[in-house]
């Protein structure tokens, strides 16, 4: 057994995990109210009018647990001269051809990028999202700015769907990545293969 | 209400054939300006056969009573004075209300199954329990009309009387208009109608005056005959070209297939990179050392 790293602490596991959770609720009630092949997704909810009610206040718990979490990865999101070589590389990675990578930090520039995503759509969504909120906040905009905020709300919603689904889709790809956010910990090989940069400054190797 | 008698054409947030095996005849209401004393008697046959009561409100300094549509007021008389020429006012009295159009922005907008539903017959009727309070039909209307309960969070607007016109009734305003300028029949009926009313008009000085039937949202099922033809916006800013916003068009129109798709690619982008260049593993003697 190699000896393990800490990744995240317990605080920014539910951190990540109460943003996680509200996502996957204020995605699958946005997406029934965005196409009628996703409608039944408001059964879930209790049926189309609690979808609509709930929805919104999903959202608010969503992005204000993402400011947070936010506040706390900021610094180690900002990109470095090795993120561009590693993009460079993106073919290698994919392929799993991950020999002579750059050394990373804690986050590799894939990562980085759904960081920056989030941090641009989240406020994007939730400002749209007041516009259009029926019917605590709706009256008291023009009706043509709630045109601009249904098209934006959809659009930055879909963006980030899409980067969600990357995200997950890594978790599931990169095998040993799981436990950082569900026990906080990596193995030793596994820091040093993804995130050498990162595992002499925990290690000090 | 949902009316079994009533043939539909198109049903809010649907994506196969509405029911329509049997056929309906195209209706219209006519609304004649140039005829319109102002009285208000369409807007009590409203309330009554609706069984509405808005509260009382406040004057603004003009004859408009409610100021606006609500959901207990589906109909309200707009009164403009308007100086047409130097020296010559004018009293534009213009009942608004749903227009009922041919291709209804709120329909296009509903996210809601049923919720929204346009007969054969051409009305455009909200099936209140079938709607969930989203306002999503407010951005589509091109008109401002739907108005939201305070009391249940639904969307209502004028029926065109549809409980009524199925059962071979005229719409009550229609019913009770003293002096004829609220008339309904067949859509073609009305049109030819109108172009009586028109030359009329012409004769009498009115060159402009034209029927208002704006091709931008396909044609609508509720008409006006304007003395001013060429600046229906002397009438309480009645739009020149109304049509959905091309915002509204984008947002339910071809996005929600692209971006349905695109997501649904996505997740199989990563099914099939996962089945051919498999997991990222960190080899064994990594993991040893």
């Amino acid at each position: 057994m190699s000896t393990s790293i800490q990744r995240y602490t317990a605080r920014e596991r539910g951190n990540h995990w109460v943003v996680a959770i509200a996502f996957v609720l204020a995605a699958l009630s946005g997406l029934a109210l965005f196409h009628p092949a996703f409608f039944f997704l408001t059964h879930l909810f209790g049926g189309g009018p609690w979808a609509r009610i709930l929805h919104p206040f999903i959202g608010v718990v969503m992005t204000l647990f993402f400011i947070a979490m936010a506040a706390r990865f900021w610094k180690l999101n900002r990109f470095i001269p090795a993120d561009r070589e590693w993009r460079r590389r993106i073919k290698d990675v994919l392929c799993n051809r991950d020999h002579g990578l750059p050394e990373l930090g804690k986050y590799n520039a894939g990562q980085k990028m759904l960081f920056w995503v989030m941090v641009v759509c989240m406020p994007v969504l939730l400002l749209s999202g007041i516009v259009i909120w029926q019917p605590w906040f709706a009256p008291f905009f023009p009706i043509g700015l709630l045109r601009i905020a249904v098209v934006l709300h959809a659009l930055s919603a879909w963006v980030l769907i899409i980067g969600i689904v990357v995200h997950v889709y890594a978790v599931i790809w990169v095998k040993g990545t799981l436990r950082a956010m569900t026990r906080g910990t990596v193995s030793e090989a596994w820091a040093r293969h993804h995130h050498r940069g990162w595992y002499r400054e925990m290690t000090g190797k | 209400m949902a009316l079994q008698s009533l043939d539909i054409a198109a049903r809010s947030a649907t994506t196969t054939p509405s029911p329509q095996a049997r056929g309906a005849i195209p209706v219209a209401k006519l609304i004649d300006i140039s005829k319109c004393i102002g009285c208000k008697a369409c807007q009590v046959a409203c309330m009554e056969w609706n069984d509405l009561r808005d509260e009382i409100g406040t004057t603004a300094g003009t004859y408009d009573n409610p100021r606006d549509l609500t959901d207990q007021s589906w109909t309200v008389m707009r009164f403009s004075e308007v100086e047409v020429q130097e020296g010559r006012l004018e009293w534009l009295i213009r009942k608004d209300g749903c227009m009922h159009c041919a291709d209804p922005g709120c329909l296009k907008a509903c996210p809601s199954p049923g919720a929204i539903v346009k007969y054969a017959n051409g009305i455009v009727d909200f099936h209140e329990e079938n709607c969930i309070g989203c306002g999503y039909c407010l951005t589509g209307c091109p008109f401002n009309i739907p108005r939201f309960s305070k009391k249940d969070h639904k969307a209502y607007k004028c029926t065109l009387c549809s409980d009524r016109v199925a059962v071979g009734l005229e719409p009550a305003c229609v019913k009770t208009c003293p002096t004829g300028a609220i008339v309904f029949g067949s859509k073609e009926d009305m049109i030819h109608h109108a172009e009586g009313r028109i030359a009329d008009l012409q004769e009498r000085g009115y060159s402009k005056a034209a029927l208002y039937d704006p091709a931008g949202v396909g044609g609508t099922h509720v008409m006006y005959v304007l003395q001013h033809g060429d600046q229906p916006e002397l009438y309480a800013g009645l739009p020149n070209d109304p049509g959905i916003s091309p915002l509204v068009s984008l947002w339910k129109g071809i996005t929600k297939p692209l971006m349905s798709a695109g997501i649904g690619l996505a997740v199989l982008a990563g099914f099939f990179h996962f089945v051919s260049a498999g997991p990222k593993e960190v080899e064994e003697e990594e993991e040893r050392s």
